[in-house]
């Protein structure tokens, strides 16, 4: 069974978000996503800096078995990357709501969040499309 | 079509995660095929192969058949236990098939052929037959499973010595035959390894005992990055009923001597090595970091397209590599069209990876010097 962390926000397309203190959220793909894709063996990610529109493309995951794009999923300022995921892609398996975090953003003020789903809701997502 | 091999609750039981596969339901891993490539490349891993066709030939001409029949030539006279690879040719010089041919000795031959084309090859090789006196059996009562790596002739041997006396001094491309099990020294792995055919029945046992052994299964994925890495040609990707072997770097497989062997396929071939050929097949490695992946553009240093057959990521080497079919004068450098994007690659000849150990040397670029 995939692993939902309670305290996370999610979308329709397998991103995980999470609230940090300072303002910023984290962003990366939950082990659902993971687990689908199979072994990570490139990830290109965004600019630092890198102005983006919820749902824009903004990263490249690729495992051995298909290539994906991860979306933004809210409107902001990519403020800091992960280096330590384009060095080594298997820590997205290994870890993907912790070292395999992807970049993380500053949200635009009064950035739209209705889409994001509760861990409940994604829970209910992921029972509906298998 | 959903078809399942006599070990499909095994792998449901080892956690593989299933897909289809031309009809059958096979696993593509059991959790992680790049630790399964790794299992193999240095110790021991096995592989369900059952879904692979197995045929036997007999009778009296069953030799001058297979010797029709084949680009590649079993020779005039037997030599028991011999494997041979070769192709299946049609009468344009197309690819109807590759496959392994065991020479049986007094028991005729054993061809295993490949799952996706199973049909058409079995209507093929029967609508040959009928000027000769050679009986075709399908074996659909056998099972498979191929143990491969630095360690698996040990690994089988500690299980199947006592069964198998003949096995253990058995050379590699031989087979060999005893108390039911039919034991032979190759693979598609590009390590040393055993591939046993044996009575449906008794498979799920020594699948077992391999397991317990600690020999990991590995599935569909490994096999595909396991073989592009040993350089083998994929039938389908590398080489179809449109592509001959001459152009799909299997010229070794065709033996034109003696000229008087007529092989299905062979005025074509001719025509095709007096004229010249456009196209080869060679290796791939890109320079930096990404993915190379089938059908990908590749343009050549004097402008001329090639095209990716199959592309992956090596894990032995840590980088993405790829057959490609390219212009008969490619160079050294080449780049991949990546999602738009023109990504530096060199060109190299297959083998990646030979018996455990990179064999290919990409020349001084790193991957800082990538994307100028």
């Amino acid at each position: 069974m995939s692993n939902i962390p309670e305290e996370l926000q999610y979308t329709r397309s397998h991103e995980w978000i999470r609230q940090n203190e300072d303002g910023t959220v984290s962003v990366g793909i939950t082990d659902h996503a993971q687990d689908l894709l199979g072994d990570m063996v490139f990830v290109e990610l965004p600019e630092p800096g890198r102005q983006l529109v919820a749902g824009d493309e903004c990263v490249v995951v690729e495992s051995v078995k298909a290539a994906s794009d991860v979306y933004s999923p809210l409107t902001g300022e990519v403020v800091d990357i992960n280096e330590a995921v384009v060095e080594g892609p298997e820590l997205i398996n290994q870890d993907p709501y912790g070292e395999g975090w992807l970049f993380r953003l500053q949200p635009q003020e009064g950035a739209e969040r209705e889409e994001l789903m509760s861990a409940g809701a994604y829970q209910e997502l992921l029972e509906f499309e298998t | 079509m959903t078809l399942k091999t006599i070990l499909y609750e095994e792998h449901i039981a080892l956690g593989g995660k299933m897909v289809d596969f031309s009809g059958w339901q096979m696993p593509l891993h059991y959790g992680s095929q790049i630790e399964e490539h790794h299992q193999v490349r240095r110790a021991a891993g096995m592989f369900d192969v059952s879904h692979m066709m197995v045929v036997d030939l007999n009778g009296t001409q069953v030799r001058e058949f297979m010797r029709f029949l084949l680009a590649n030539d079993v020779g005039p006279a037997s030599t028991p236990g011999k494997a041979m690879y070769s192709c299946m040719l049609n009468e344009q010089g197309g690819v109807i098939d590759d496959l392994i041919v065991y020479d049986r000795g007094e028991n005729g031959f054993r061809m295993v052929l490949n799952a996706a084309t199973r049909d058409k090859d079995l209507a093929w090789i029967n609508r040959q037959t009928d000027a000769f006196d050679v009986t075709l059996q399908a074996r659909f009562d056998l099972a498979m499973i191929a143990v491969q790596g630095p360690d698996a002739r040990d690994r089988v041997l500690q299980i199947l010595g006592d069964t198998l006396t003949a096995a253990i001094g058995l050379k590699p491309f031989f087979s060999t035959t005893e108390n039911g099990f039919f034991i032979a020294r190759t693979g598609y792995t590009g390590e040393d390894g055993f591939e046993i055919i044996l009575p449906e029945e008794r498979a799920a046992d020594l699948w077992r005992q391999f397991h317990r052994l600690g020999v990991k299964a590995c599935g569909l994925g490994a096999r595909d990055t396991l073989r592009l890495e040993a350089g083998m040609n994929l039938y389908g990707s590398e080489m179809d009923e449109n592509s001959s072997p001459l152009e799909s770097g299997l010229a070794w497989t065709v033996a034109w001597q003696p000229a008087e062997r007529n092989f299905i396929g062979r005025a074509a071939l001719e025509a095709q090595r007096d004229v010249g050929l456009s196209s080869k097949l060679a290796g791939l490695v890109l320079d930096g970091r990404g993915m190379l992946r089938n059908n990908q553009r590749v343009l050549c240093e004097r402008g001329e397209e090639g095209r990716i057959t199959s592309g992956s990521f090596s894990p032995t080497l840590g980088k993405a590599i790829a057959l490609a079919r390219l212009p008969l004068d490619a160079g050294k450098r080449c780049e991949v069209e990546i999602r738009g994007k023109r990504v530096p690659a060199t060109v190299v000849d297959p083998p990646f990876v030979r018996n455990g150990k990179p064999c290919i040397q990409t020349e001084g670029v790193t991957s800082d010097e990538q994307h100028t």
